[in-house]
């Protein structure tokens, strides 16, 4: 397998359920190497290649794990919520590898001592709920999960959970409340989850993804992950590319490729590029500056953006601005969970806004009101949910004002002119 | 479990089954079976071919199940967009309209369907056959745009393969 692929590598099986063909390419060889050392030599392996969580936030997985603290009693959760639009890359690791999510979630909870893991799969992926439990039990089978993993004192079991559709159960506390049949409301941390997650109990909450790219790091070492991508993030990424691009889909590169390269490696942009979206709908609306962007968490941060999912939604010179404003504001006044007024409220005034424009009845003060409302939400919004509308809205008005101000007044003298 | 508390100190420990002593024996006993209860939701809402909502009756069954009070049951399934508890159509429409479905044409597929169906958004067809919903992200915008019918994923078709298709399921037996 080359350096470069990982992922990809394991998603080219015929047929992913067939656990012989995983194991002949190298499958599970994470979990028994992982087996022969001490679950705190395993943590400090992952400390040391670099992982970072692949959700969204970036945190250091090794870290999450050595935070893992208090009762005997402990959960791993694989995040499989994938709701952030335009990210589809956890569906086709559970799709194309899921034993590949399997081993890491043995790894991951040899390592933190967790009894009992759960994978949350969004309602929207039926197909993905059923194949996933016919992997578990091929692997229950096989040894590799269940009691006396590979002959070892060491026991986990997993299971599958669907979610009912909820944007902002994607966020970890939010999902563990999901998890536990309630209203998938986020809550404030501390404490983490790693202290009091499920019932209680501690619990680490990791991505699809993070999870997938564990066994490489036992596999081939700390060192030959860290080696690759960016010295702050290092390691593999998969990028869900789609909108105006030859080749939509997903792509896996180093951290630190810029989106040039990675449109490059999609066929190129379907006519004129004007913008692109990345990180998600949570993610800033870049001009065409953003082609020479290295791809990583930290220079994401430095670009006034963040790496997010590593979604990228291109838009070329056809797209109506107002309309992605549009779009944006609706999504997020039906996806608010509404536990919070700022944001209940915020959301729902930005997506009456942006509707008028769209629509062509806009004004041009909406422009300052959707400022000042964003200018509270951002301070006073209980969750990252409502915060996080910043981005897009003021990436937004900062680089696509103008043309917005243009269609607003178009619209008016179109009005005053058939009168 | 204390009613003057704070609402979200109070709802923080109850969502991490912290809840006081009183509490704790009642949240030991259905702590197992609540997490399967979303899923319970999906079984009984799709409990028959061509059933895609949850009855009042069925929701007060569940509430006694899972001894969840009706009133939070109802809560906690209206909060879920994938739950209904209105009579929908045999099939659920569902399209998507994320920015890549957007830009790359679910507008026009929503256009289409109006037509063809008589209904907008969040509305049932007379003969029930089908019901029109309006989605944030199907997650597979590498074919965008999307649409689900049910459980499954429907991409790439042209808008005549998308009318021989309803055409069919209209008249398909339940």
């Amino acid at each position: 397998m080359s350096n470069m692929q990982h992922i990809t590598g394991f998603a080219t099986l015929e047929n992913p359920l067939d656990i012989e063909s995983f194991i002949a390419k190298g499958g599970f060889s994470g979990l028994h190497r992982a087996l022969a050392m001490t679950p705190l030599e395993v943590i400090s392996e992952v400390k040391r290649s670099g992982l970072r969580g692949r959700g969204g936030a970036g945190f250091p997985t090794g870290l999450k794990w050595e935070s893992v603290s208090g009762d005997d009693e402990r959960y791993l959760v694989c995040n499989a919520d994938e709701g952030e639009p335009g990210t589809f890359k956890d569906r086709f690791v559970l799709e194309h590898a899921p034993f590949l999510v399997l081993e890491g979630m043995a790894i991951a909870a040899y390592a933190t001592g967790a009894q009992t893991g759960y994978i949350y799969v969004r309602g929207e992926y039926p197909h993905v709920v059923a194949s996933l439990s016919s992997a578990i039990s091929r692997a229950v089978k096989a040894g590799y999960l269940g009691a006396h993993i590979l002959g070892s004192n060491f026991s986990f079991n997993i299971e599958v959970r669907k979610g009912g559709g909820s944007y902002v159960v994607g966020d970890e506390t939010a999902l563990l409340n999901s998890l536990m049949g309630n209203r998938g409301y986020p809550l404030l941390k501390p404490p983490f989850p790693t202290e009091k997650g499920l019932w209680g109990k501690p619990t680490i909450v990791n991505n699809v993804e993070t999870l997938a790219y564990v066994p490489y790091i036992l596999t081939q070492g700390a060192e030959a992950f860290a080696s690759i991508g960016s010295p702050d993030s290092p390691g593999l990424k998969l990028f869900s590319i789609s909108g105006h691009i030859a080749h939509p889909g997903v792509y896996e590169f180093p951290m630190g490729t810029t989106v040039r390269e990675l449109a490059a490696a999609a066929g190129g942009i379907l006519g004129n590029l004007k913008a692109v979206q990345i990180g998600g709908t949570a993610g800033p609306i870049f001009d065409t500056a953003a082609l020479d962007y290295p791809l990583d968490f930290v220079s994401m941060r430095k670009a006034g953006g963040a790496l997010g999912s590593g979604a990228l939604v291109f838009m070329n010179t056809t797209v109506n601005m107002a309309h992605v404003l549009e779009v944006t504001m609706r999504f997020f006044a039906e996806e608010s969970c509404g536990q919070c007024f700022p944001c209940r409220y915020g959301t729902r005034q930005l997506a009456f806004m942006a509707n008028k424009i769209a629509s062509g009845q806009g004004r041009l003060e909406y422009l300052d009101l959707m400022r000042d409302t964003i200018h509270v939400m951002v301070g006073a919004s209980f969750c990252p949910f409502g915060q996080s509308i910043a981005f897009p809205l003021e990436s937004l008005l900062d680089r696509f004002g103008d043309e917005i101000v243009s269609f607003i007044k178009q619209q008016e003298f179109l009005k005053e002119a058939a009168v | 479990m204390a009613k003057n508390g704070s609402r979200k100190a109070e709802k923080t420990d109850e969502a991490r089954g912290n809840t006081s002593a009183a509490n704790s024996e009642a949240t030991e006993t259905h702590r197992k079976s609540r997490d399967t209860l979303l899923f319970t939701l999906h079984e009984i809402q799709n409990r028959s071919p061509g059933k895609t909502w949850i009855t009042k009756e069925e929701l007060a069954g569940i509430a006694q199940e899972y001894g969840i009070p009706l009133a939070e049951l109802d809560g906690i399934v209206s909060f879920y967009t994938m739950f209904s508890r209105e009579r929908r159509g045999r099939h659920v429409i569902r399209l998507c309209d994320s920015l890549s479905c957007r830009i790359c044409g679910s507008l026009d597929i929503y256009r289409h369907l109006r037509k063809k169906l008589g209904i907008s958004r969040g509305m049932t067809t007379g003969d029930g056959a089908f019901s029109l919903e309006v989605v944030n992200c199907l997650g597979a915008c590498s074919t965008s745009p999307n649409i689900m019918i049910d459980d499954h994923l429907i991409s790439g078709l042209s808008l005549e393969e998308i009318d021989a298709m309803l055409d069919r399921l209209a008249k398909e037996e339940v």
